[in-house]
Parts: C-alpha cells; sequence; structure tokens
C-alpha cells in the first residue's frame, strides 16, 4: 500500500472553500430540518395523545406512513413525485426556486424525523402523572394554556436525552441529502477524492466534521440537562 | 398515471427486493454475532480492550453509513492492492457500521439483568461462564428481543443507501427502471409501498414480541 498523506493539501484553493460550504451546509439542514421536525412532531406527538379520536387515528397514520418508508425513498418522493401532483401556479413557483435539493431535503428529512420524533413525544407525555393534567384544568386553564405553561415545561425537560439523540440521527441523515445533489460535507469529500484522488484526506476531514459536532451536542446537551433537570425526579441515567 | 409499467417491470422489481432482503439478512447474521463480541469486550475488565472497543463503537456511531460506505470503497482497494466488487464492499460496510449498534442492544440487554442475578449464580457454584450461558444470557435475550427486531427493520430500511453506490438493490432497480421508461411518479410510489409493508411487517412482529414479554 503506497499513500502519501498531505492533509495541507486541503488547506489550498479550491478544497478550502468547498469544505468551508459543505460544512455549513450539513450544519444549517440538520438545524432547520430538525427544528421543522420538532415543530411538526409536537403537533402530532400531542394529536396522538388526545381525546379526540380522529385526531389520535390521524396521528397514527402519519407516524406509520413516514417511519416505515426508508427516508432516501421519502427524499426520492418528495423530489421527483410530489411536485407532479402540485397546481401548476406553485410549481412553477416551485421550480424558480435558488435551491430546490436543499428545501427537497429539509422537507424530506422534516417529516421523516417528526414521525420519530412524534413517538418520543408521546412517551414523554405518557410518563407525566394523569394529575398533573387534571389539577391543571382544574385550576382553570384551557387546554391550550395547560400545554404551554405545564405540559410542555414539564415534558420537554423529560425528552432532552431522546431529542438530543434523535438530533444526532438527523444530522447524520444530512448526508444521504447528497443523492438529491445537496453538497453537503459526505458529498464534498467525494467531490474532493475524485478531483485528487486523496481520499483518506478528504474522508478524514468528512468523519471529522460528524465526530466534532457530536462531541460538541453530546456536552452541551448534557450540561443543558442537569442545569434543567426538575428537582425531586431521578435524574436519566444516574 | 399509468400502473401498467409497474406491473410490466414487476419482475425487475422482485429481484431488487430479493437484494435488498439478502442484503439485509446477510447484514444481520455477520453483524450480530460482531455486535455481541464488542459488547462482551465493553463491559470486559482488560481495561485496553474495553477502550478499543467503546472508542470503535463511538466513532462509528457519529458517522453517516454513506460516509462508512465511501471509506470503505476508498479504502479497500487500496489495503489490498486491486478494486473489489461493489458487493463486497457494501457488505462489509454494512457489517462494521450495524455490529455497533447491535452491540449497544447487546450491552445494554446484559446490563438490564441485574447485578444479584450474577451473585446468586456465582454463590451456588456455578462458573462464571456457566452463570452468563444459563442465568444471564436467557433474561438478557428476552429483555434485547423488542429492540433487536426494530432494529433489523432499521437495517432494512438503510439496506438503500446501497443505492448511493450503484448497488442493485430495490430503490436502484427501481430507479433505473424509472430513468428507462420515463415514468418516475408510479416506480416510486410503488417502491415506496413495498419498502413500506415489509417494515410495517416487521414493526407489526416487534410489537408482538412486545406485547408477549409484558404477559410474561
Amino acid at each position: 500500500m503506497q499513500y502519501n498523506l498531505t492533509f495541507s493539501m486541503l488547506l489550498t484553493a479550491p478544497y478550502l472553500g468547498w469544505i468551508a460550504d459543505g460544512v455549513l451546509t450539513t450544519l444549517h439542514l440538520a438545524l432547520l430540518s430538525w427544528s421543522v421536525a420538532l415543530l411538526l412532531g409536537l403537533a402530532v406527538g400531542i394529536a396522538r395523545v388526545s381525546s379526540n379520536r380522529a385526531l389520535r387515528l390521524f396521528g397514527t397514520f402519519y407516524v406509520e406512513l413516514f417511519r416505515n418508508v426508508p427516508l432516501l425513498v421519502q427524499l426520492f418522493l418528495w423530489f421527483y413525485v410530489v411536485p407532479e401532483f402540485l397546481p401548476s401556479e406553485t410549481a412553477r413557483w416551485w421550480n424558480r426556486l435558488d435551491e430546490v435539493p436543499y428545501w427537497t431535503a429539509v422537507i424530506g428529512i422534516a417529516f421523516y424525523t417528526s414521525s420519530r420524533l412524534a413517538e418520543q413525544i408521546r412517551a414523554a407525555l405518557g410518563a407525566i402523572p394523569k394529575g398533573q393534567f387534571e389539577a391543571a384544568l382544574s385550576t382553570g386553564l384551557t387546554k391550550l394554556q395547560m400545554y404551554r405553561h405545564v405540559i410542555i415545561p414539564y415534558a420537554g425537560r423529560i425528552m432532552i436525552p431522546a431529542i438530543t439523540s434523535e438530533f444526532l440521527t438527523v444530522f447524520k441523515n444530512t448526508a444521504l441529502a447528497l443523492t438529491i445533489s445537496v453538497v453537503e460535507i459526505s458529498a464534498t469529500a467525494r467531490k474532493i477524492e475524485a478531483w485528487s484522488f486523496k481520499g483518506i484526506e478528504a474522508y478524514t476531514v468528512a468523519s471529522a466534521t460528524y465526530m466534532l459536532t457530536t462531541l460538541a451536542v453530546i456536552l452541551v446537551m448534557t450540561m443543558l440537562e442537569r442545569r434543567l433537570a426538575i428537582p425531586g425526579l431521578i435524574r436519566w441515567g444516574s | 398515471m399509468d400502473w401498467q409499467v409497474v406491473l410490466n417491470n414487476s419482475s425487475l422489481l422482485a429481484r431488487g427486493l430479493t437484494t435488498s432482503l439478502e442484503l439485509t439478512l446477510f447484514a444481520i447474521a455477520a453483524s450480530l454475532p460482531v455486535g455481541c463480541l464488542l459488547a462482551i469486550g465493553r463491559l470486559s475488565k482488560q481495561r485496553w480492550l474495553s477502550l478499543f472497543c467503546a472508542s470503535f463503537v463511538n466513532v462509528m456511531r457519529s458517522n453517516p453509513l454513506v460516509l462508512v460506505l465511501f471509506w470503505l470503497i476508498f479504502l479497500v482497494p487500496l489495503i489490498i492492492g486491486h478494486r473489489v466488487p461493489n458487493l463486497a464492499a457494501v457488505s462489509v460496510a454494512f457489517v462494521v457500521f450495524f455490529s455497533v449498534y447491535f452491540s449497544e442492544i447487546v450491552r445494554s440487554g446484559i446490563q438490564s439483568v441485574g447485578r444479584m442475578q450474577i451473585s446468586a449464580g456465582l454463590s451456588t457454584g456455578l462458573t462464571r461462564g456457566q452463570t452468563m450461558r444459563h442465568i444471564v444470557l436467557p433474561q438478557a435475550v428476552r429483555a434485547m428481543l423488542p429492540a433487536l427486531t426494530t432494529q433489523c427493520i432499521v437495517v432494512f430500511q438503510g439496506s438503500t443507501v446501497a443505492y448511493v453506490v450503484g448497488y442493485d438493490e430495490l430503490l436502484h432497480s427501481s430507479s433505473m427502471i424509472a430513468e428507462r421508461t420515463g415514468r418516475p411518479v408510479e416506480l416510486y410510489i410503488a417502491t415506496a409501498a413495498i419498502y413500506f409493508l415489509v417494515s410495517l411487517a416487521g414493526s407489526l412482529l416487534a410489537r408482538r414480541f412486545e406485547t408477549k414479554r409484558s404477559r410474561a
């Protein structure tokens, strides 16, 4: 095996610029799709424990649908199939957007992730004693106020570990966006390899990006978890 | 829409699905023993061994499968000196990647068995190996079963990632047909339906394990 490692090559043009773009794309793609997924997941998770039967049924249907189709297939559906069914006006507007693959990836990853988050949220809501719901309602709060002021602050803190690991999953899943030509860090590494044949260096940069971000996220979230721990509850993992 | 195109190519799609299932089964069958070894290594008293296994697991877990695939496709020919068929690279990548997830499931299964059980086993005069085999593992396996079935579905869904390197599984077959016939809409909907049904069947199976366990 003959191979000369030259990591310094990565610091020259055009590679340095490519890497910066790739890292940034991975990061904001992950953050954006995860935020959208959190909102969707919250709505669906609440629907799944709602007292309304139709809402519950919708929640189950939603979760099963988005959970049982692989993310890559869902990306293809959003990219190749859904635009065909849009009204012509909307389709024209969509196709004129600057970064159609990027927005498709956001939508696809967000919907896929939301179904998994909805399950976590349902589990967290189930972990809250029934008395909390009843107590909130009996003090005269409306249902919306109950969720906003009592349940979500409570469930949110129980969910931190699950949400953290879900974010890390989203972060790795963004690599699949390269199939619909989003140039994130994995795609960038492959591009550099194709240009320079320096595969080890290129893939090391990509791996380092994922590993360092994972490490940083875990550190921050552990800190946050400790800071926000609800007094009197058993701390998770202790 | 014209669903005839799906019917006309159903044998190709069936072959793609077979390839996906084969890859899935191979990955599960090979990752599970490797995962067990990793888990046992992590719980070992030998510090260097547990440290090595833990770092391997953490490195793998923080990388996406696509990137592991890229790594192997680049590295394997470099190490052995000649090109390898995609099948080999994809199989190795899947085993390396998924064994780590299996090892975490096995580890938490073993750790879910109470420490007292081991002391009790040892105090009745069983050896360490016998305690592991007759007391800890039977309970651990039962505790792991739901997570294991879920992970098998994850592997099946993950088999689509082999599409990226042109491996002929279901998604790749259907994209080839879509390109040739110019009918992506029908083909991708049909493909999604196939994945949906197989995964749903798998998760129903997983749920049965769970109810069985809770009844026991």
